[in-house]
């Protein structure tokens, strides 16, 4: 499959900045045609991983957060948050429902639950003291002949 | 944003515009300062008006639900859309927050 749009952009760890990408994120899609729940899940999707790179990857410190997105001529939308900060140890538990490092914040540990709901995938790497990439993976629409007639 | 209106023992908190973990520690101060009131006894959440929620919401209500609950008092969501249902449900709240219509 060939890319036919991509986007990168970097922006510092800042709580307001969480707005900021999933409005992004949905410009960025609005080519593809997207019905308004696709938008919505992608946006919802987005500020997870968004906020988790924020508040776990950089605990609410300095350090800058990447967003790359990506989308292909059969409709698929592959977005990933790279941080470079602390790292998740086992990832396989970080996923499980309800699990949170951060019981005394009021986070539920529903982030990765909710972002597995609303994507078709979602891939993380991540190593300790080095930081965590997010990979949110999506079919957008059944629009691939268009967009490749049109690339 | 929020805006309330309390009758009698209960608190309803209209929620608009977009909730996420950038807004949630301004609600739950506020949230937390309206229910300080002796009077409350039961917290509604009007969600009508919200256009975006996150995980960062369901923190916020459980937390609201188990201040409420230490006192004897209730926690109930009226007019989730249907993302926020969906989150809601994942998250199991409607076994401790009634659902209205
Ligand atoms: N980018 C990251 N860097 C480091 N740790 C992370 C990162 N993302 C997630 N984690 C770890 O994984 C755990 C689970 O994340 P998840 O988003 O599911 O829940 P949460 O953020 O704790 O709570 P919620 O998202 O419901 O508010 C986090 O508590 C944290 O320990
Ligand atoms: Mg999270």
């Amino acid at each position: 499959m060939s890319i036919i749009n991509e986007m990168r952009l970097d922006f510092p760890a800042l709580a307001e900045n969480e707005a900021f990408a999933r409005m992004v994120v949905s410009g960025f899609l609005l080519p593809l045609n997207p019905t308004l729940e696709q938008l919505a899940d992608v946006k919802t999707a987005v500020s997870e991983a968004v906020t988790n790179a924020i508040i776990h990857g950089y605990g609410s410190g300095k350090g800058t957060v990447r967003l790359h997105a990506r989308y292909t001529d059969d409709g698929v939308v592959t977005i990933d948050v790279i941080d470079r900060g602390r790292g998740i140890a086992d990832i396989a538990h970080a996923r499980q429902p309800f699990f949170t490092t951060s019981e005394g914040e009021e986070r539920s540990g529903m982030g990765f639950t909710v972002m597995e709901s609303f994507m078709d995938a979602v891939d993380v790497r991540s190593a300790v003291g080095e930081g965590t990439t997010v990979r949110l993976t999506k079919r957008i629409d059944a629009r691939a002949e268009p967009l490749a007639r049109r690339a | 944003m929020l805006s309330y209106v309390r009758k009698k023992n209960t608190l309803t908190v209209r929620l608009t515009g977009e909730l996420d973990h950038s807004v949630a520690a301004s609600i739950r101060a506020e949230l937390d300062e309206l229910i300080l009131d002796p009077r409350v006894r039961r917290l509604v959440f009007d969600l009508d008006g919200l256009e975006f929620m996150d995980s960062s919401g369901i923190g916020l209500i459980i937390g609201r639900y188990k201040l409420m609950a230490r006192r004897g008092g209730t926690v109930a969501v009226a007019a989730p859309g249907r993302r926020v249902d969906r989150i809601f449900e994942m998250a199991g709240l409607y076994q401790l927050v009634e659902r209205l219509a």
